[in-house]
């Protein structure tokens, strides 16, 4: 069944995909499937272990489950200090 | 934790750690410097999303407290653009002895620079710029 997610880029990631968020529609079940998904889309090359992904501001992790309504933050390699 | 767009005021941030009971204080301050990876850099911007940095950074104070015996602990980073010679970051422990600060301050910093979603862009004098990738990342690749 397709879900409504919010996902919000950051940095590098927003530039490449050109938008700062956006709403798709999609079937996938994990934060892993739907970058996954959104990597070809967007051309993001950054691999999945070197980036973080909150659900409606808590961190979470890749394997962490998606639902219908949430909002999804995509971290590319973060440089902070 | 804080995140600030604003100069940190260093003075000020060291005062809210005096406690009569602290014969230590430990403080680390992150400068931009004016070069970095072979290019001359300019100006820094930091994109920081604060609602999670500064809620993960709380978690670290917190950490650092359960881990040394320390008696308070606080950080700041900045967000937005900054110039050469300005302070980025700055971490402060107070304790009783000296060791139990620096141990702290530096697991602080530490984790701050791979945990907290923060990105720093560079300007350069060539007039390019670009993200910088993390220091863990980066040995990892």
């Amino acid at each position: 069944m397709n879900k409504l997610i919010t996902v919000v880029y950051f940095a590098i990631f927003r530039e490449k995909a050109g938008i700062s968020e956006e709403v798709i529609s999609t079937t996938v079940n994990s934060t892993a499937e739907l970058f996954r998904e959104l990597k070809d889309r967007h051309k993001l090359n950054e691999p999945l272990g070197h980036c973080k992904v909150a659900i409606n501001d808590d961190l979470a992790d890749w394997e962490s489950k998606i639902k219908d309504g949430d909002t999804v933050l995509l971290f590319p390699p973060v440089a902070g200090g | 934790m804080k995140v600030t767009s604003s100069g940190i005021d260093i003075a000020m941030c060291s005062q809210q750690l005096i406690n009569s009971g602290a014969g230590a204080f430990a403080g680390f301050e992150g400068w931009v410097r004016n070069y970095n990876d072979g290019h001359k850099v300019l100006q820094l911007e930091y994109e920081v999303y604060t609602p999670i940095a500064e809620s993960e950074g709380r978690k670290i104070i917190q950490e650092a407290k359960e881990r040394f015996d320390i008696l308070d602990a606080q950080g700041i980073h900045r967000s937005g653009l900054l110039e050469i010679g300005e302070c980025a970051v700055w971490v402060g422990v107070s304790s009783v002895h000296r060791n139990e600060a620096f141990d702290a301050c530096r697991y602080i910093i530490d984790h701050i620079k791979v945990r907290l979603p923060i990105w720093k862009k560079e300007y350069y004098e060539n007039g390019d710029s670009g993200w910088v990738n993390c220091e863990q990342c980066a040995a990892a690749m």
